[in-house]
């Protein structure tokens, strides 16, 4: 599709800004909470193709033919009075909808990993692919009322990540909570951002 | 007198017509696949046109006479996002819409914007 003449130089910059993070995290780490928290959620429904991992989950009794299911995403925007708009994007967790992540990744500035210290491992698939694509990430551990509490220290053992790569302790249900880890993603991508461009 | 009709169906029923219907089964847009955050703007379409628009494409250029993305449209339209992306493709292939790359690549590492997006982050 030819695009009409946008040029981002010319354009001032304070008209349409858009930000896009992401929420990666295994099912159930939080991910819909967070965005919900800090944001107007709201519903965003795109197409997975069914595959034999959906068996059992998806009923296509009599629907061979259907090739496709419907999910919804998680989906949040802030607007900021200064014109700019932050939009949150949830990574659906499951395996078969992975063919959807590099779409989402595509421009982002950056991505948050929930991590639930119960399911730890549940985290690695995210962390790999954001670690691949080079995306800056923080890691935000989810503090689930029933779930051990570790230190930041043994957390950043058991997933192995870089030392660069900032690991909060939070409780996403608190706006709070929830905002300091939009901060620390947007920090680290600044951070990043800055020995990208070494000082002009 | 006659008695008021009963709706039988509501949301909770969720939607009466399947959602590609709507895109009259075509789940292949024209042109490249547009990006989520491409933004959207519509021209009022003439009044000659209304008359063969589809009610979706129509309530489509109702929602973007002002700059919109492709996300918030599919969003505010409660449609999937492939149908949004075959009906958008049409509008732009009529010319009833232009479509702005997103500039999120470039802003993503644009140190001021993000300071932007970090000092109203404080705020919020």
């Amino acid at each position: 599709m030819s695009y009409t003449h946008f040029d981002p130089a010319v354009a001032e910059p304070e008209s349409q800004v858009a930000i896009k993070l992401l929420i990666a995290g295994g099912f159930g780490a939080g991910k819909t909470t967070l965005v919900g928290t800090v944001s107007e959620i709201r519903p965003l429904r795109t197409e997975a193709p069914l595959t034999s991992a959906g068996v059992g989950v998806d009923d296509i009794v009599g629907v061979e033919g259907k090739e496709t299911t419907t999910v919804a995403m998680d989906f949040g925007r802030i607007t900021f009075r200064s014109n700019v708009a932050l939009y949150l994007f949830g990574t659906p967790g499951q395996q078969r909808f992975w063919f959807m992540w590099d779409e989402l990744a595509k421009g982002a500035a950056g991505a948050v990993v929930l991590a639930d210290t119960r399911r730890l491992a549940d985290s690695f698939a995210a962390i790999d692919y954001f670690e691949q694509r080079g995306l800056p990430f923080v890691v935000a551990v989810n503090c689930f009322d029933s779930a051990p509490r570790y230190d930041v220290h043994r957390v950043r053992t058991a997933l192995d990540v870089d030392p660069d790569v900032p690991i909060i302790l939070c409780d996403v249900r608190r706006r709070e909570s929830a905002k300091l880890v939009l901060v620390s993603i947007v920090e680290h991508a600044l951070r990043l951002a800055g020995r990208r461009a070494p000082a002009r | 007198m006659t008695a008021p009709k009963r709706r039988w169906f509501d949301d909770a029923a969720g939607p009466i017509v399947r959602p590609y219907a709507v895109s009259r089964g075509r789940t292949r847009e024209y042109g490249e696949t547009l990006d989520l955050l491409a933004v959207i703007v519509g021209r009022a379409p003439a009044w000659e046109d209304r008359r063969w628009l589809d009610p979706e494409h129509l309530r489509l250029l109702g929602l973007c006479r002002r700059p919109v993305t492709v996300a918030d449209l599919a969003s505010e339209l409660g449609l999937p996002l492939g149908v949004i992306r075959v009906l958008l493709g049409d509008l732009h292939y009529w010319g009833l819409i232009s479509v702005r790359p997103p500039q999120t690549h470039v802003y993503a590492h644009d140190e001021r914007i993000l300071r932007i997006v970090l000092n109203e982050l404080y705020t919020l």
